[in-house]
């Protein structure tokens, strides 16, 4: 395919991985295929929303991310801040004693990506009220974007052309330090990041557009550092708090969970969360079914970035503590006072270009190719027999049978197939055998007594 | 080459049902790599059919031929039919139900709105037995 391949940020540790089928079942677009006994992801597929991991029993998928150390590239060393953050850790916490810990750990500065929402918002009802084609649908959710980009092609146009919080305030930042005399090359800028969408979204950039971020750093690593750091000083009275930050008001709060974009937009605005939910709402917009709506927040976890992949704590836990933050800071509205005299060259600086469509679902680009290739693929459902066990390798029948005609399985791959043919006397035993070693890996049908739920699980 | 055929049924009255033809004819198009707006189209007058037939019919069935060049869809039904179908083609004619309105439907958009977004479009109709629609769209 003549498109450039999406990086993906979701990776699997092969010495984990022991072949099941949880991630299989989950992953909204079927980019997962197992094969020597481990998972494995379809590039081009993968959306990176994380439910594979979520759903994987062993902790197999690890999401890549930037060296630690990394932020010692740079003298000024920005980290970006979500709200999710501060939600994940106990009430009596206190966002200054986090913000203290995270300068222990290193960084010279720290910012809240939502303080830029009011501009962004802003933009995005300039957008809206131009538009066209409605629904609009929020670029927010880079999980969301690219299920888009791969499922949903036709609807990329409706995507609003305004970036995320993260990376306005990115590009606030940055000037702001500028402005300040520091040169460019000694300023790196970290994003605090509650999924795996938001790496892969960073790292996949068109080369022309280069990301306002150094790097990225996986929620779950700098909570245990930071909430390690408080449990270690508590009592002690050398406290360092550091300039006090501005507090985020209750839109800025709310903004990353569910309904918080919604609120904002004008006419008939819904927010819609987890995956299939969105999928299942795409799929009547595309068709039409949908049309008297006007602004659509879509957002791949369940209860939005409170459900991000890289969020330790519960999520309607942390909905909760953002709720109540939210209700105690409710007189705060509007921009921090030294985002002001930004506003403008920020405004002028947040549109992004249209995602391009990417189709996963083309059987070929030739279409006299593309209908012999479906009329193989329903020939072929007449054999298979529709249990939908995985057995496989491949999450359905139909995945098979798509596999099978783009040459990357055998109909032999499926194991009732196989029982037929060795009734048949085409096949002999020890080659199916052979054929579910292959995908299942080798040995895999001999007694193993360690594995989870057997006699000596663990050992 | 040869051409694919695929059939749906429809089940009249049942407008929670209403769309898995249109919805499962966008699903091929798609992976036969046809032009988004041109999925669109189809998709758009497909459904209405298909709402026609649970909203003014008592059963039908859709067939489907897709080939190289062009979809062509019948959507055939058992029920009252169409006593003047002029009428019936204008746009905002409709005497649907107060219930069915209450839904959404009812605008007397339907028929024009397939009319428009077809290449070709063909209605039969014999009061008392049932209604025919035709229509067909080039691919490309
Ligand atoms: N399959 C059918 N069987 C019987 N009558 C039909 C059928 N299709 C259309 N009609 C008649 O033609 C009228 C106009 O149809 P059309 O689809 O244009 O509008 P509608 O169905 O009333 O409303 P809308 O489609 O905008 O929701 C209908 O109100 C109905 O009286
Ligand atoms: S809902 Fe939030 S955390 Fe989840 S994928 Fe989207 S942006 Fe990331
Ligand atoms: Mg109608």
């Amino acid at each position: 395919m003549a498109y450039e391949q999406f990086y993906h940020a979701i990776k699997v540790d092969e010495s984990l991985c022991y072949g099941c089928t949880h991630c299989m079942y989950v992953c909204p677009t079927g980019a997962i295929r197992i094969r020597n006994g481990k998972a494995s992801i379809r590039k081009e597929w993968c959306v990176d929303c994380g439910e594979c991991k979520k759903s994987c029993p062993v902790d197999a998928f690890y999401i890549e991310q930037d060296d630690f150390d990394k932020i010692y590239d740079f003298k000024y060393r920005v980290a970006l801040v979500p709200a999710v953050m501060i939600g994940q850790f106990p009430s009596n916490i206190s966002e200054s004693e986090i913000f203290s810990v995270m300068r222990e750990l290193g960084f010279t500065h720290v910012f809240q990506t939502e303080h830029t929402v009011d501009v962004i918002n802003d933009a995005m009802l300039l957008q809206a009220r131009m538009a066209e084609d409605k629904p609009l649908i929020s670029s927010f959710c880079p999980a969301v974007v690219r299920l888009i980009q791969v499922k949903f092609p036709s609807l990329t146009d409706q995507i609003i052309r305004v970036m995320s919080p993260v990376d306005a305030s990115a590009i606030f930042f940055r000037k702001k330090l500028q402005d300040a005399g520091i040169p460019d090359e000694e300023i790196g800028i970290f994003y605090v990041t509650p999924c795996a969408a938001k790496i892969a979204g960073i790292k996949s950039q068109v080369s022309d557009r280069k990301s306002p971020l150094n790097g990225v750093i996986n929620m779950d690593f700098l909570y245990n550092k930071v909430y390690h750091g408080i449990k270690n000083r508590a009592g002690r009275s050398s406290r360092s708090p550091g300039e006090n930050l501005p507090n985020l008001g209750p839109k800025h709060i709310s903004w990353s969970l569910t309904n918080g974009e919604a609120p904002y937009m004008k006419g008939r605005c819904l927010a819609i969360d987890e995956i299939h939910n969105v999928i299942d709402f795409l799929e009547r917009v595309e068709s039409e079914e949908i049309t008297d709506v006007d602004f659509l927040e879509l957002r791949a976890c369940d209860e939005s970035c409170a459900g991000g992949v890289l969020v330790v704590g519960n999520r309607f836990l942390t909905v909760e503590r953002l709720r109540k933050r939210a209700a105690l800071f409710k007189d705060i509205h509007g921009i921090p006072e030294d985002l002001e005299p930004y506003h403008d060259y920020l405004m002028n600086r947040l549109t992004i270009p249209t995602p391009e469509p990417r189709s996963m679902l083309v059987l070929d680009e030739d279409r006299a190719v593309a209908i012999r290739k479906m009329q193989q693929v329903r020939k072929l459902m007449c054999y298979l027999p529709g249990i939908d066990c995985a057995a496989c390798g491949a999450p359905n029948c139909e995945s098979l049978a798509r596999d099978i005609v783009q040459k990357e399985a055998q109909l032999s791959s499926c194991i009732f197939i196989q029982r037929t043919m060795e009734k048949h006397k085409k096949l002999h035993g020890d080659h199916a055998i052979r054929i579910i070693e292959k995908t299942w890996g080798k040995d895999r049908l001999d007694k193993d007594c360690t594995k989870l739920g057997a006699k000596d699980e663990g050992t | 080459m040869g051409a694919m055929e695929f059939r749906y049924e429809v089940e009249g009255g049942n407008f929670s049902k209403a769309g898995h033809a249109s919805s499962a004819v966008k699903k091929i198009l798609k992976q036969l790599n046809v032009d988004a707006r041109i999925i669109k189209r189809v998709v758009v007058a497909l459904y209405e059919g298909e709402v026609n037939v649970v909203a003014h019919a008592h059963k039908g069935h859709i067939l489907v031929n897709i080939n190289e060049d062009e979809i062509g869809i019948s959507i055939i039904d058992q029920g009252p039919g169409i006593p003047d179908i002029d009428l019936a083609m204008q746009e905002g004619f409709s005497t649907a139900s107060a219930a069915v309105r209450e839904m959404g439907f009812g605008a007397g958009m339907g028929l024009p709105n397939m009319k428009k977004n077809t290449d070709n479009f063909e209605i039969e109709s014999q009061v008392g037995v049932g209604t025919t629609v035709r229509m067909t769209t080039r691919l490309s």
